[in-house]
This record gives C-alpha cells, sequence and structure tokens, in this order.
C-alpha cells in the first residue's frame, strides 16, 4: 500500500518536484497546517511578506526575471482577495504565476463562514483556471497542473484553492505522467505551416518599408528568443521597436532599434509604423496604447502576427498573415531558411530600404526624447538618464510603479538583455514596483535591483520595505517625487482644464525618515549637483534604500500620442502643447 | 453632446451583426458552465440562448450550446476564447442560415379556459406538431419542438386563446448526415 501524506505534505512534495525554492506569502488560519509542514521542507523558502498583494507581485517579478514560475500562499477570504490584484496584472501581462489558497473546511463551504470567501468564482476571470480541491487524493494532481497550465501555451496565473480539512487529511501522491500534451491555448502549439514561412519570407523581400514590432512574447519564449530576434534583425537589415513589455529583447542602444512605440513612444518609432508597408508583429497584441485611433493604425501595410496565443490574432487588428506558435520555434525556423535561400540579402537589399531609413534618420533627428535641461532643478528624465550611465556597465535590473516616472524610465533607460526590465503594464498597477524588485532581488540576490518609483504609487505598497530589510535585500526605490501623480496631473492639464482634482498629495511622508524607521537607508536629492554623488552613494550602499529624489513638479512626459489621433500625430512637446486639442479629441483619450 | 473625456479610444467601424450557434463540448466539472458564461458576459459577448446536458456519461463531456449574435470578428473571438478554456475539448460555430445544420428548441405551453376556447387553441396548435402531455377539463399542456421563431409564432397565436405558461429551452444543434464535428 503507498504512503500516506497529509494534504500540507502533499502540496510541498509537489512543490519540491517542481523545484520550486520559493515561496511568498502569508500565513492565516486556512493555511496553517500548510504553514505547519514549512519547517520539513529544507529546499523550500518562505518569504513573509506584508501584504499579499505584495507577496503576489514579488512573485511575478521573481518570475519575469528569473524565468521560472512564482509560487504563492495565501489564506482564505481576505488573503485570497488581497491576492487578486497580482494574479489580474500577471493574467495580463503573461507572467505564470501558481497561488496556493488556504480556503474554510469542506462542511463549512457556502455556509458564510468566518474569513470565507468564493475565492475560485473570484479568481476565475482573472486566472487562466482554477481548482477547488475536494479531495486529498486529487491534490498532487492538481497541483502538477496547475503547473503546467501557469507556464505552457501563454504563460499566465493559477489558483489552487484548498480546504483546511482537505489539508489535514490523508491522501496518495502519485505523480502522473503527463496523459496529453493538450493545448492549453486552443491550439496545438509550434506545428508550423512551412508555406507561412515561405509567405513571411517572401512578404519579407517584397518589402520596401518593413519594420519590426516585438513584444513580451519575446521574453516570455526564454532567453534564446532574444539571441534570435537579434539575429533576424541583423539579417534583414530592418528598424525594430518594441513594445513597453518587449524593452530588452533587443539591445536599446542599437543603431537598428527605434526605441519604444506607443503613445508615449518615439516619434520615429510611431511614424515608421504608420507609414511602413511591411508590419512583423512578434509576440505582441496590439494593445491600444500602441495602436492609438484603431482605424487609421498603419493604414498601407502588410501585416504579419506571431503570437502562441490564437486568441490574440484579429482581437484588435486584422492582419495579412499570421503563425500561431512560440517565438523561438518560429524564429529559428524561419532564419534558416531565410539564411538558405537568401545568402546575400543584407547587401543585396540595402537599396530597395534605403530611402526607408533616410526617412527614418529624419525623423530621428527630430530628438523627440529630448526635454529642457535645467540647472536648478532636476528634471526627472536627466535623473533616469543619470541613473542609466552610472548602472549601465553592471548587470542591473530594473522594476517600476506606474505613472509617468514608468514611461521616463521606459524612454531613457536602455536595457540590453531580456527579463531585466519589470512593469506593470497591462493592468498599470500602481504599487507594482517595490514587491517586485524583492522578488528579483531574491532571484538575483547578487545583481543591482533598482525600482524607478513616484511617490504616489510607491505609497501604496510602502509596508514591503519591511519585507526587504526582514531578507536583507539590498533593493533601491528610487522615488522621482513631484509630489504630484504626475501622469493625472499630466491628464488634468491638457485635457481637464488644468482641474488638478486630488491629484496632489499633502502630507506626504519624509521619505528619508521612512527608511530609517524602516530599518533601510534614506538619501535625498535636491539639485542637479549632488545628483551623480548620491546616486552612487545609493549604488555602493548594501542595505535597502529609499532616494527621494525631488524632481520638477510640472514636466510633462513626452512625446505623446494625444487621443484621437493617430501614430503619424505625436505631440512633441511645450511647443506642440498650444496647439488644442481638438473636442473630438478630449473625447478619444 | 456632453464632452466625454474617459481616457480610451471610440469605438470605429461596426461590422454586421449575425446569429450563429456556438457548440462547446467540455469536461463535465464543478464550475465549467460559469467558466464559459462568465467569460460572455466579461468580455461583452451575447447570449439569446444556452442548452446544456451532460451527453457522455462515461467521459462526463457535457455539450453547451449557445446562440450568440456578433459580428465576423466578434464570432471569431468566441471561439479562439473559448478555446483556451481548460476543460473545453473543442468548439463549434454554425450560422443560423447553415442548411446542414438542424436546429431545434423545445417548449411546453399551458393553455386554460373554457372548453370552447380549448377547441379552438388545439385547432391552432395543429400545424405545429405538438403533443399533449396534460389535459383537465379546464386545461392542457403541449410540448412543441420547433425553430424559435416558430415557436414565437405559436405563441402569439395562442396568447388570444388563453395561454397562461410558457417553458423554454434554448436551442440545440446537429449537423445533418453521417459527418460529425471534429475539431482541426
Amino acid at each position: 500500500m503507498p504512503k500516506l501524506l497529509s494534504g500540507a505534505e502533499i502540496v510541498f512534495k509537489s512543490l519540491e518536484d517542481q523545484n520550486v525554492e520559493f515561496i511568498f506569502g502569508y500565513p492565516g488560519g486556512a493555511v496553517l497546517p500548510i504553514y505547519d509542514e514549512l519547517k520539513n521542507h529544507k529546499s523550500i523558502k518562505h518569504i513573509l511578506a506584508r501584504h499579499e498583494q505584495g507577496a503576489g507581485h514579488a512573485a511575478e517579478g521573481y518570475a519575469r526575471s528569473s524565468g521560472k514560475p512564482g509560487v504563492l500562499l495565501v489564506t482564505s477570504g481576505p488573503g485570497a482577495t488581497n491576492a487578486v490584484t497580482a494574479l489580474t496584472d500577471a493574467y495580463m501581462d503573461s507572467v505564470p504565476l501558481v497561488c496556493i489558497s488556504g480556503q474554510v473546511p469542506t462542511h463549512l463551504i457556502g455556509t458564510d463562514a468566518f474569513q470565507e470567501a468564493d475565492t475560485t468564482g473570484i479568481t476565475r476571470p482573472c486566472t487562466k483556471h482554477n481548482w477547488l480541491v475536494k479531495d486529498v487524493n486529487d491534490l498532487g494532481k492538481i497541483i502538477h497542473k496547475a503547473f503546467e497550465v501557469a507556464t505552457t501555451g501563454r504563460p499566465g496565473p493559477v489558483l489552487v484553492d484548498i480546504p483546511k480539512d482537505i489539508q489535514f487529511n490523508k491522501g496518495v501522491y502519485k505523480v502522473e505522467k503527463n496523459e496529453s500534451p493538450k493545448k492549453f491555448n486552443g491550439a496545438k502549439p509550434n506545428q508550423i505551416n512551412s508555406k507561412d514561412i515561405d509567405k513571411f519570407i517572401e512578404m519579407i523581400k517584397q518589402a520596401s518599408k518593413p519594420i519590426f514590432y516585438t513584444g513580451g512574447g519575446v521574453i516570455n519564449s526564454g532567453p534564446q528568443a532574444s539571441e534570435l530576434l537579434r539575429e533576424l534583425i541583423h539579417v534583414t537589415g530592418f528598424p525594430i521597436t518594441s513594445t513597453l513589455q518587449g524593452l530588452g529583447a533587443y539591445p536599446g542602444d542599437d543603431h537598428q532599434f527605434l526605441g519604444m512605440l506607443g503613445m508615449h513612444g518615439t516619434y520615429e518609432a510611431n511614424n515608421a509604423m504608420h507609414d511602413c508597408d511591411l508590419m512583423i508583429n512578434v509576440g505582441a497584441r496590439f494593445d491600444d496604447r500602441i495602436t492609438g485611433k484603431i482605424d487609421q493604425f498603419s493604414p498601407k501595410s502588410k501585416k504579419v502576427h506571431i503570437d502562441i496565443d490564437p486568441s490574440s490574432i484579429g482581437k484588435n487588428v486584422q492582419v495579412d498573415l499570421a503563425i500561431i506558435s512560440d517565438v523561438s520555434e518560429l524564429l529559428k525556423k524561419v532564419i534558416t531558411r531565410f539564411k538558405e535561400k537568401n545568402k546575400n540579402f543584407l547587401s543585396s537589399n540595402k537599396e530597395k530600404t534605403a530611402k526607408w531609413w533616410s526617412q527614418i534618420e529624419k525623423w530621428r533627428e527630430k530628438k523627440s526624447l529630448n526635454f529642457v535641461n535645467s540647472k536648478q532643478t532636476i528634471k526627472p528624465q536627466h535623473a533616469v538618464q543619470r541613473l542609466y550611465e552610472l548602472t549601465k556597465d553592471q548587470d542591473t535590473f530594473i522594476t517600476t510603479e506606474v505613472g509617468q516616472h514608468q514611461m521616463w524610465a521606459a524612454q531613457h533607460y536602455k536595457f540590453n538583455k531580456p527579463n531585466r526590465w519589470m512593469t506593470s503594464g497591462g493592468l498599470g498597477t500602481m504599487g507594482y514596483g517595490l514587491p517586485a524588485a524583492i522578488g528579483v532581488q531574491i532571484a538575483h540576490p547578487k545583481k543591482l535591483v533598482v525600482d524607478i518609483a513616484g511617490e504616489a504609487s510607491i505609497l501604496m505598497n510602502m509596508q514591503e520595505m519591511s519585507t526587504a530589510v526582514q531578507y536583507k535585500l539590498p533593493i533601491k526605490i528610487f522615488i522621482l517625487n513631484n509630489e504630484y501623480m504626475g501622469m493625472v496631473r499630466q491628464w488634468q492639464e491638457l485635457l481637464h482644464d488644468k482641474n488638478y482634482s486630488e491629484s496632489y498629495t499633502e502630507a506626504l511622508p519624509d521619505f528619508v525618515k521612512l527608511a530609517e524607521a524602516y530599518g533601510a537607508v534614506g538619501i535625498r536629492a535636491k539639485t542637479p549637483d549632488e545628483l551623480d554623488d548620491k546616486i552612487k552613494e545609493m549604488i555602493n550602499s548594501n542595505k535597502p534604500v529609499i532616494f527621494d529624489c525631488v524632481v520638477d513638479k510640472q514636466e510633462n512626459c513626452y512625446p505623446m500620442i494625444p487621443s484621437g489621433k493617430p501614430h503619424n500625430q505625436m505631440l512633441l512637446g511645450s511647443e506642440d502643447e498650444k496647439e488644442d486639442v481638438s473636442d473630438e479629441g478630449k473625447t478619444l483619450v | 453632446m456632453a464632452k466625454s473625456k474617459s481616457a480610451y479610444s471610440e469605438p470605429t467601424k461596426f461590422g454586421k451583426e449575425d446569429y450563429h450557434i456556438i457548440v462547446v463540448w467540455v469536461d463535465n466539472e464543478a464550475g465549467v458552465l460559469a467558466r464559459v458564461i462568465g467569460l460572455f458576459s466579461g468580455r461583452g459577448y451575447n447570449i439569446e440562448s444556452l442548452a446544456v446536458a451532460e451527453v457522455d456519461k462515461k467521459k462526463h463531456v457535457s455539450r453547451i450550446t449557445i446562440v450568440t449574435k456578433g459580428t465576423p470578428e466578434v464570432i471569431k473571438q468566441i471561439k479562439l476564447q473559448l478555446g483556451k478554456l481548460v476543460p473545453v475539448h473543442k468548439v463549434a460555430d454554425f450560422s443560423r442560415n447553415d442548411p446542414k445544420i438542424l436546429f431545434k428548441e423545445l417548449a411546453l405551453l399551458k393553455v386554460a379556459g373554457t372548453s370552447k376556447k380549448l377547441d379552438k387553441a388545439k385547432k391552432l396548435c395543429k400545424k405545429y406538431n405538438c403533443v399533449i402531455l396534460d389535459k383537465t377539463k379546464k386545461s392542457f399542456v403541449i410540448q412543441v419542438t420547433a425553430l424559435r421563431r416558430e415557436i414565437d409564432k405559436l405563441i402569439v397565436t395562442l396568447k388570444p386563446v388563453g395561454l397562461i405558461s410558457v417553458s423554454r429551452t434554448g436551442a440545440v444543434a446537429m449537423t445533418k448526415g453521417k459527418e460529425i464535428f471534429i475539431q482541426n
């Protein structure tokens, strides 16, 4: 007879068999049996957050920087509901998370018991799948399936809800061999039709105004995908732009890279997207922050869309060639086939795309990321640039909160490697960056991890400083402090007649003293003169640091595609602001 | 018109909406119907009618038939989104005008009144291939299996002669001939 294990033991057995090293979590009544079992499993380390949302974002940061699934352990009721924001964030940005939640004992489900919530009901729309475990003998199988669903196809969060009696009950743990490599995206992946590859290559050869538009799918496909992407860009000689989530897949300082596209993307990237005759979307999803006005989106181009998720195809933009595949698998085949048949493509095609490149250079000359620097006050863009210059020679991981600082970070910090950039793009979750930095630092203990933050966002999960201090995680919180919810203020300035309704934060804490209260280091920089030295002081500290960078309060984030406008009608800066946004435009923001 | 200042773009072109019958084969497990229905409500798709029951006792497979209305793009999204759900085995989509497909709905109708009225009502039912399930001196209950619009018509016809209760199912569908639907 097989050995009987308690549900709690089965949870850890399964996690061990999945090679889980870290769990991010917070204990509570309905998960106590699992927490009791923790001491018997030395290979698994638990990181105690200060709030379940923080635990969730930490697990996300861990997953995105390491390529492994993040594991989250929370209690029933409020524990699970607090995790919902992190699960939704992971769902939007395709981050593999496995959330294990406690539930009230089976016989109390449905009685409004203490700390009971319909967790599977609440999380159904924000997970790829979830399970309520009703029999301890199913538990092992379910947890393994959960990992499989989370990590295959388009990655995402899953949740396993385990009632407390199931955690105590004894059952059999058996690992089943994966019965069928079932299509967790609705399609069997990587059945790439060679006709499609030939068609794709033919389109590449026909194009005179091509552009690659790449996204988070490249990062999710693993480091090899970034290597292959670089190779394809080099053999074709085509320009490339990236979404917010795709930054780092292609070197940010390379000449063929046009910078980020979209609402706050560069002038050259957006104009190239608008005027191209071939758009090659690799692992991006035509998000509304990217496309702008959809019926004027890149009107003259043929479009290729490569995505692992069939439902991404044709959701927002209709395309001419769709290939459902993992990015690495496809690029490998495309590059091999392309090189076989087109030995001297780069030189022979140079003339064909020369006009296109010279047009791109003209757009580039606009220097759309420029800003008017100041000797008196620190401009936020300048602060990010200095941070970049002073950290670029070491392998640095950047997380962000959400708002202006996030866009400035994306614009001015150049990434050269994948998995170095963790930001909440789809959901836009303020409070993401600090806990995410904790997760990143757990995965990369020796690396420099900086959360580029705003003073409003950081307060949303400030409690996690305590976690950073407890585990001696030397994360750096680099706050661009303008005392406003900057992006809200910017919209209000441009569209709501400068009625700054509730976007100014009065009574901000003294961030230096706050850092000290947590047992971290506090640094403040007020003038451009002292900025570099203070940043160096931050980098050289081996403790967690809160850096209060006091910046210009009025600075707006440019360039910007205003509402109701297509890609080729960008605002470049305060000069353009005077040209009033039309009434129609105001509606369309 | 008041100026709206939403942070999103306006809807652009609308395609022509059409009725489709979506058939979904799913594992019959707890919450599966909620997943399917939640997907429809969460993404703003329509449900005109719904029919669901287990069709394979051994494999615990249920067949869900949903009548929906949408543009070709929306219908395509519905199929693709449903295909992503873990308990979903396959998804079929039939246009309501497809001649190769059989559609049926079932309704129970209760008529009450004087015997004169009941006789009249029975006469009106004749065309519809009805089955009488229950009969008293003052009432009868009939079962009718037909297309949605035919049942609609029968209901309108019976209203003036004492129709007092209606119970209807959603549509179910099946391909004609020996073929069955196979997902590639």
